[in-house]
């Protein structure tokens, strides 16, 4: 395989001078645009784990909504999102997300709570074929033993996040952008789910996982993506974040002394 | 054995309200300024009767009895299965009760029925379609009638229906003159069909404005927003997501409606004179029928205590979250 071609094939998101603003109210007639995220910029390659890093209400969950296609009414975007080389239209996305494109969420608020998780994990699919192979991949993340007809208040913070990941890759996604997949687990959990999403990189998917945790990022990202003030401060490999100085933005090295 | 606490419990609570609300029923009685004497027979009569003739009336209204023991003399009777003698019927108190609420049922049940059927499915569409031009259409329909006097609007319904199409009578609920063994189910159902109607038109507003408030909040939940992100359709997500979520609470309002909707009777009875138990209380309350009230009083409290009970029951029978927690 030669590696020309590799570089060329294997964007599979490719965001480019993305902005996201919202409509405020100053009054009756008179309203202004309140830009929350700016010119912001972030590639994801097949294979690749990226993380997203950045302080709660930075914008994180707003960049996942906008791939997804999901932003509240009243915001606005403009740039560009590209997926495997295709511009991501309302139209296209709505065809894509929940196959090939997944969103994994925060946790259990996520699910139905009246529904059980094997009904939910189908979406309506009654074919032995599917059934099959949600038993496989509910098996794989130890969620056999009828964890499909439990409701989501029967499940633990740890089950929950592993039964949102089997959606995924349900679905076999090649694209799969993780929101938060953490917070709410004790370390040794959290280090076991975002296994799991590196494997899923290592499987060939692409990954972007979005956290406020740069510790836990760096143990499983290739790539760290600092956001602050809503737009991307820095793009680097994770090994740069060895030393303080090769971080280039005031606001990266300060996470960095943070975490000493 | 859990079970069984429970249901001593609740009966025993059933109990108590049923004995406040007859008491509280019985003192309003007692302490109006109404002579049941000079209400029911009337000034000039009364002139002309003898001494003797007064005394014998004012002890069968039971005037100048002490109230106190006058309640316990009818709990007495009351516990032991019997209502008494209405005063103005001249007739027991369970016969005149039979006739009534068969009448009153008619529409209670249509009333009931209607409003929450149509109310459920247009609060879920308003919900579901929240500022757009359906909601905003189903919204001020249900606003404006939940802010009208239900008088006012049985009103508007005997103009329209029976006084200028004159497709409906215009009260009563049999035509006048005829024999009982004469009367149809049909006329029956012609002379509900008016006062039922005006029931459920405010019946479906209070329902629809409720289950869209619920609508809207599993709208905006995560478990929606994520539904969207799963390429599920807005249609499913109503369908799948949103009927599921929002049942539960409409069940709770759909008994809670039985409370309204008895109320609404009182009201609605006395505009289309129709001769239910909503009309039987106006005139047992105003005529001192006392047998009469506190029977009405207590069964129209069963019943809403027994709607509750029900919707409590229900509650625990289909929500995973109430029955798989109990079991534990
Ligand atoms: N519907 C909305 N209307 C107005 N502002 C919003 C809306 N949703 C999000 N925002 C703004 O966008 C900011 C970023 O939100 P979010 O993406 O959820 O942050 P994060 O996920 O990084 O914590 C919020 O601080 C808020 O000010
Ligand atoms: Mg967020």
């Amino acid at each position: 395989m030669s590696n020309i071609n590799n570089c060329a094939d294997n964007t599979v998101l490719d965001i480019r001078n993305l902005s996201i603003s919202f409509q405020q109210y100053a009054g009756r007639f008179s309203h202004t645009q309140l830009e929350t995220i700016h010119n912001l910029n972030v590639k994801v390659h097949a294979g690749e784990l990226v993380a997203i890093v950045g302080a709660s209400g930075s914008g994180k969950s707003l960049l996942a909504h906008s791939i997804l296609g999901i932003l509240p009414y009243n915001a606005t975007w403009s740039g560009e999102i590209r997926y495997r080389g295709e511009l991501l239209t309302q139209t296209r996305i709505e065809e894509l997300r929940g196959s090939e494109i997944a969103l994994v969420p925060q946790g259990v608020s996520h699910l139905d709570p009246l529904m059980k998780i094997g009904t939910q994990i189908l979406k309506g699919r009654k074919d032995a074929a599917t059934r099959q192979k949600m038993e496989e991949v509910l098996e794989r993340y130890g969620l056999g033993d009828g964890v499909e007809n439990l409701y989501p208040f029967e499940l633990s913070g740890g089950m929950a996040r592993r039964a949102l990941i089997s959606m995924a890759v349900l679905e076999d996604a090649k694209l799969i952008i993780a929101d938060e997949p953490t917070p709410g687990l004790d370390a040794k959990l959290a280090r076991r789910v975002l296994s799991h999403f590196r494997e899923l990189a290592d499987d060939g998917a692409g990954v972007l996982l979005i956290t406020h945790d740069l510790e836990l990022a760096l143990e499983v990202a290739e790539r760290i993506v600092v956001m602050h003030d809503g737009t991307a401060v820095e793009d680097t490999e994770a090994c740069n974040f060895a030393r303080e100085e090769t971080l280039q933005h005031p606001y990266t090295k300060a996470l960095w002394r943070a975490r000493l | 054995m859990e079970v069984a606490v429970k249901t001593a419990k609740n009966l025993v609570r059933v109990a108590l309200l049923l004995l406040c609300a007859s008491a509280i029923a019985f003192t309003l009685v007692s302490i109006s300024p109404l002579d049941p004497l000079q209400t029911n027979i009337g000034q000039a009569a009364l002139g002309s009767l003898s001494a003797e003739q007064t005394a014998q009336l004012e002890s069968y209204w039971g005037v100048g009895e002490p109230p106190i023991q006058r309640y316990l003399s009818w709990l007495g009777d009351f516990v032991r299965g019997d209502m008494g003698i209405s005063l103005l019927y001249r007739q027991s108190v369970a016969t005149v009760i039979a006739e009534k609420l068969a009448n009153s049922l008619l529409l209670l049940a249509f009333a009931w029925v209607i409003s929450g059927v149509l109310g459920f499915t247009l609060g879920i569409i308003a919900g579901a379609y929240q500022g757009r031009a359906i909601d905003r259409a189903i919204q001020s329909y249900s606003l404006i009638i939940a802010s009208t006097p239900l008088f006012w609007i049985g009103i508007m319904l005997l103009l329209i229906f029976a006084v200028w199409l004159q497709i409906a009578p215009i009260g009563l609920s049999v035509p006048i003159g005829m024999e009982a063994a004469d009367v149809t189910l049909i006329d029956r159902l012609r002379h509900a069909i008016l006062p039922a109607l005006a029931l459920s038109i405010t019946g479906i507003a209070n329902i629809t404005l409720h289950t869209r408030e619920k609508m809207i909040a599993v709208m905006g939940s995560d478990y929606v927003l994520f539904a969207r992100a799963r390429g599920e359709s807005t249609r499913r997500i109503v369908t799948r997501h949103g009927v599921r979520n929002v049942i539960l609470p409409a069940m709770t309002l759909q008994f809670a409606l039985i409370n309204e909707i008895l109320a609404g009777t009182i009201l609605v009875e006395q505009v289309f004179s129709y001769p239910g138990l909503g009309q039987a209380v106006v005139t047992a309350g105003l005529g001192g029928d006392m047998p009469l009230l506190l029977a009405i009083t207590v069964i129209s409290t069963a019943l809403v205590f027994g709607g509750n009970f029900i919707a409590n029951t229900l509650y625990g029978v289909v929500d995973p979250r109430i029955r798989k927690g109990v079991s534990k």
